[in-house]
């Protein structure tokens, strides 16, 4: 399953899986694909306050530099701390081991305003943005 | 992609085994076909193939064409002789490098130029008004009707001796052998490459490259051989420390300067276009040289990044090619600095985004294979 029908998604391929007023966030498969192996990232620390559609982390591949948006805004509360020693978690597992961070709502309305799945798969079918 | 990109005759070829072709100066060509880290390390490990018909051929024939080629290049083409190639740049009157190419010699006073595919117009352009000053000699740009295939890695003797009868591991390295029947198709097989491993180059009539291409895929079926892009193409030649025009090299920057002193051969005893600027420079001392450089700190040192002094307060420099090398597994970079920043050990800082990341001056090549002893 490319695009799990449990998450949702945002235009600038990040997915977001909610988890009692907390969501955890990464990149999509279509992102990691588009960007091919990653090597680097870097993520926020525990603590920050991130605002929806503002850049709050860095995803290097061997070829591109890429900026994670923050798809909804809170305080990080958790981040992956295995990305640092195993990038390529982020290719391998996107949805699940790959996860970058936990945010925690500042407005869970937010959430709503995501894409569902076959919402996010037709945008990607047009080949993203 | 508005404009109509250039294809090599193995376009339909590299979209039929799902290679992801990008614009590349100007050329649809596959970045990638299964990744670049795969593609990186099956080189170093077993074996690689590219199509590389992007480059240019420059004929050069006549009986002054040795001339003419001692005038235009800095390296001292007398050297060679029918079957054997030479490294050389190619400068401007002030030294800085108009390309960097291959010499082939194919006989006495016939000669190939194998120079980058981004800079065959501009070579043509820098050439053509100088050859009328050998008498005779004739220069032509065919590249349109040679497709080239690069086969490099350590198991490319192996490949090469399933699909020739020809001793190919006899030739040695930087020598060249024309009309070698390969898979059926006729090729001038050369033992050079790009990656820092062993391995060949193959030139063959544009319209048998495909086919050519599929044999050598089929022979390597066995010997771990990856269809290899462009991607891999420029970390295998960054980790092996090999300079890239556009990049490392430029008009802004001289050969002495790039680190490539050994192919000025300033005693070759003819004037050569540069010479007096090089020989000038060279009295004098340069003022800012290529290093290789290592992060300390974390962070991916990119293209064009600044560098800055130790105490991180002045910028010094920029980085030319960054990225994280896949077989090495290090952050590393090659960067113009100043000579009194070069020292191996000498501590320095790449700005990524706004941030100082400690970075060490290192040894180049950083990547130098293990040479089987006999």
């Amino acid at each position: 399953m490319k695009y799990p029908e449990n998450l949702k998604y945002t235009k600038d391929h990040e997915w977001v899986r909610m988890e009692g007023g907390k969501a955890q966030v990464g990149i999509t498969f279509y992102a990691q694909d588009q960007l091919g192996d990653v090597v680097f990232l870097e993520l926020p620390e525990v603590g920050t306050e991130v605002e929806a559609g503002v850049m709050f982390a860095t995803v290097e591949s061997v070829k591109a530099v890429s900026d994670v948006y923050a798809p909804v805004s809170g305080k990080i509360v958790e981040v992956n701390e295995a990305l640092n020693d195993s990038p390529e978690l982020v290719n391998e597992d996107p949805y699940n081991n790959g996860w970058m961070c936990v945010i925690e709502l500042s407005g869970p309305s937010e959430f709503d305003n995501l894409m569902d799945s076959n919402a996010y798969q037709k945008l990607v079918e047009k080949g993203g943005e | 992609m508005a404009e109509v990109l250039k294809k090599t005759p193995l376009y339909e070829t590299h979209v039929k085994n799902g290679g992801r072709i990008v614009d590349f100066g100007g050329w649809a060509l596959p970045v990638q076909f299964t990744g670049i880290k795969e593609e990186h390390n099956g080189c170093r490990t077993h074996a690689a193939l590219w199509d590389v018909s992007n480059m240019g051929e420059l004929l050069v024939e006549g009986k002054e064409a040795l001339d003419l080629l001692q005038m235009i290049l800095v390296n001292d083409v007398s050297k060679i002789y029918p079957g054997k190639l030479i490294y050389s740049p190619m400068c401007y009157p002030d030294g800085g490098i108009v390309d960097d190419l291959l010499v082939m010699c194919l006989a006495e006073d016939k000669y190939w130029l194998i120079v980058n595919g981004a800079n065959i117009e501009k070579d043509v352009e820098w050439i053509q008004p100088i050859v009328r000053y050998f008498n005779g000699t004739v220069f032509k740009d065919i590249s349109g009707n040679i497709a080239q295939l690069a086969i490099q890695g350590p198991n490319s003797v192996k490949i090469m001796e399933q699909l020739t009868q020809y001793p190919v591991n006899e030739i040695r390295y930087y020598h060249g052998i024309e009309d070698v029947d390969v898979a059926g198709v006729v090729c001038l097989v050369t033992r050079t490459g790009y990656t820092g491993e062993d391995g060949f180059e193959l030139y063959c009539q544009a319209d048998k490259g495909p086919e050519l291409y599929e044999a050598v895929v089929e022979a390597g079926k066995g010997h771990g051989l990856v269809l290899a892009g462009l991607g891999c193409r420029d970390t295998l030649r960054f980790e092996a420390s090999m300079s890239l025009y556009g990049h490392e090299l430029d008009e802004d920057h001289t050969p002495l300067e790039a680190g490539l002193g050994r192919t000025v051969a300033f005693d070759k005893g003819t004037y050569f276009i540069g010479s007096k600027a090089l020989m000038k420079q060279r009295e004098k001392g340069l003022k800012v040289k290529l290093v290789g450089i290592e992060m300390v700190g974390k962070g991916v040192p990119r293209n064009g990044y600044k560098v800055f002094d130790e105490a991180g307060e002045k910028e010094i420099g920029y980085v030319t090619t960054g990225t994280f090398t896949p077989y090495l597994k290090k952050y590393l970079a090659m960067a113009y600095v100043p000579v009194e920043h070069s020292q191996r050990g000498a501590g320095l800082n790449i700005e990524i985004r706004g941030r100082k990341v400690p970075a060490r001056v290192v040894r180049m090549p950083f990547y130098r294979r293990e040479v089987k002893k006999r």
